[in-house]
């Protein structure tokens, strides 16, 4: 007992050391074996052969693959870009509430955001389906339209699910980081004749930039590696990468293919991301 | 100043002031309308839940007929039974294990502390998907398979995969982690240095000062985790095995076969569920005197 008060070292080493070995066996290793099994030959019947290859990888590359993954990432940023512009906004109109107002406002955005993913993508396709959709079906009978419109089972419907299910979480980094702005920054603008839009510009949108970078990472990881959106918007003819990784363990039994896929999934991943950090970097420093 | 720049100054005050005002008011008809927009689907699909024809794109009268055959259907009452369970075993765990790893990151400093950090970090930001084959992979190599903790659960006879409860273990912890850490990174720690000067010792301390005052953030984190495993369908759907549902597998089976008000009933159930776990959050929050640690749990 003494002998650990003196070493502070080894009491969090004994309070850290559950958790670590769970999370080394339950995360770290399996994220090991997909690593390995990308460079595996696949199993006749599922399973691996022991076998180094490099042709799993090589296929990722292959046309066939390749176009679904930059699709991905097209819908990925388009989706990022979307809840951004729909999200700077609402975060706004939420940090210029009245003080009184704005726990509400959270948590009213805070909501739907609890409840299940799931749930909320399957209300977008009870809206958007051809010929019984909500949407249609009520445009159809007002006699606005003739034909149902394409709204469903395409890369419309997916991104309007991913915007839907991902805006909370972009609104929340902008909204606190708004929320500390000084607001005598803005007075001393005023007070130098800038106008609302220069003074926007000039003090709010830099000092937010930090909310947005945290906002956009917060939507784009996700919708890249989306899976149940496509999987039920996308209505079997619009699919993205994560429906081929799953694929490859429900149905083709190609698992070190998937783990390539996966692989080299959360390879661009994070080169996405160091890209973009660099990049909010430098242009913080210009404005 | 001359006159005429004063007066020039405050032709561009009102022209300002008109144009604030201007954008005050499209800025709150904005913020209705995207409130609108997240709440209409999920008010729609709750109305349709009580609509009496199988379709759910006219309404056609008042019904709880699918809210009972909901009740009726043996399969979704089991998969309520396993989601239950499931999330309650997991969250008792992974609530221990995230405490003690804010504990062991919040309050020490030792070597390799920086790699143990971004360890935690990485099941938050990981894609389900990528984790969901990870462990799919591991589990079917390990030889520890998909083998099922059979118990009886206030009469329920289910069974479990154990694979299913260490992933949700394996992602909750993290959360758990980031909510407590951010309740103890807030705490004034001159209490505890008040129960040593008292010769209190370290287990006395943390027994009767820091536990009780981390219990809200404790329990925030508990009820994030309670929620994230109710909701988890990815990570179960993978690493169940076949014939393991919960209330999430089930819906998205029932989904992929086709739209009916029955799922419009389900859904409701759990929205209902939901709901009442952001209420208790808040409650709480409102009663330990901050508001954070519920805003922390996205």
């Amino acid at each position: 007992m003494e002998r650990l008060r003196r070493h502070p070292e080894l009491q969090a080493w004994l309070i850290l050391a559950i958790p670590v070995i769970f999370l080394l066996i339950f995360f770290m290793a399996p994220l090991l074996i997909v690593f390995v099994y990308s460079f595996l030959e696949r199993g006749k019947y599922g399973g691996v052969e022991w076998v180094f290859t490099l042709d799993n990888i090589r296929r990722v590359f292959d046309p066939l693959y390749f176009k679904t993954f930059l699709r991905s990432f097209y819908i990925a940023i388009v989706t990022t870009l979307i809840t951004l512009g729909l999200g700077y906004p609402l975060a706004y109109f939420i940090a210029k509430s009245p003080p009184s107002r704005r726990n509400a406002l959270v948590f009213a955005l805070m909501i739907p955001f609890w409840t299940n993913f799931l749930i909320r993508t399957y209300a977008w396709v009870m809206l958007l389906r051809t010929h019984t959709g909500l949407i249609n079906v009520t445009l159809m009978n007002w006699g606005l339209i003739d034909k149902p419109l394409p709204l469903y089972g395409n890369d419309f419907a997916i991104i309007l699910g991913l915007v839907y299910g991902w805006l909370p979480v972009m609104v929340l980094p902008i909204y606190a980081a708004l929320e500390r702005l000084d607001e005598s920054l803005l007075e001393a603008a005023r007070d130098l004749y800038a106008s609302s839009s220069k003074a926007f510009w000039r003090v709010t949108w830099p000092l937010s930039i930090p909310g947005v970078v945290a906002g956009s990472m917060l939507v784009f990881i996700p919708s890249l590696g989306a899976f149940v959106t496509p999987a039920i918007l996308g209505g079997g003819k619009s699919i993205m990468i994560g429906n081929i990784i799953s694929n490859q363990f429900l149905g083709a039994h190609d698992w070190p293919f998937g783990s390539a896929l996966s692989m080299v999934m959360m390879i661009a991943m994070l080169i996405a991301t160091l890209i973009y950090f660099r990049w909010t970097k430098k242009s913080e420093l210009v404005t | 100043m001359s006159v005429k720049t004063e007066q020039l100054q405050s032709d561009h005050d009102t022209w300002e002031r008109v144009k604030s005002k201007f954008g005050g008011w499209s800025l709150s008809a904005y913020g209705i309308l995207a409130f609108a927009f997240l709440y209409l689907p999920i008010v729609i699909l709750v109305i349709f839940s009580f609509n009496d024809s199988r379709s759910v794109s006219k309404w056609a009268g008042f019904t709880t007929e699918w809210y009972g055959k909901m009740l009726q259907d043996g399969q979704i009452l089991l998969s309520i039974w396993n989601s239950l369970f499931l999330a309650i075993v997991s969250t008792i765990i992974a609530t221990i294990l995230g405490t003690l790893v804010a504990l062991g990151l919040e309050r020490y400093r030792f070597r390799g502390k920086t790699a143990v950090d971004s360890m935690f970090y990485l099941p938050v930001i990981i894609p389900d998907i990528a984790m969901a084959i990870m462990l799919l992979l591991f589990f079917n190599m390990s030889g520890i398979g998909f083998t099922p903790w059979k118990v009886n659960f206030f009469g329920a006879r289910l069974a479990v995969p154990y694979s299913v409860i260490i992933g949700h273990v394996a992602f909750n912890t993290s959360f758990v982690a980031i909510v407590v850490r951010a309740r103890l990174a807030q705490m004034d720690r001159t209490l505890e240095e008040a129960a040593q000067d008292l010769y209190a010792n370290a287990w006395q301390t943390f027994r009767r000062v820091t536990l009780p005052m981390l219990m809200p953030g404790i329990v925030g984190g508990a009820l994030l985790a309670f929620t994230l495993s109710l909701d988890d369908f990815v990570i179960t759907f993978f690493t169940s095995g076949a014939g393991f549902n919960t209330l999430p597998v089930r819906v998205f089976g029932m989904i992929k076969k086709g739209v009916t008000p029955k799922i419009n009933a389900v859904s409701t159930l759990m929205l209902a569920v939901s709901l009442s776990l952001v209420v208790i959050s808040i409650l709480l929050s409102r009663r330990s005197g901050d508001g954070d640690s519920v805003q922390m749990g996205f």
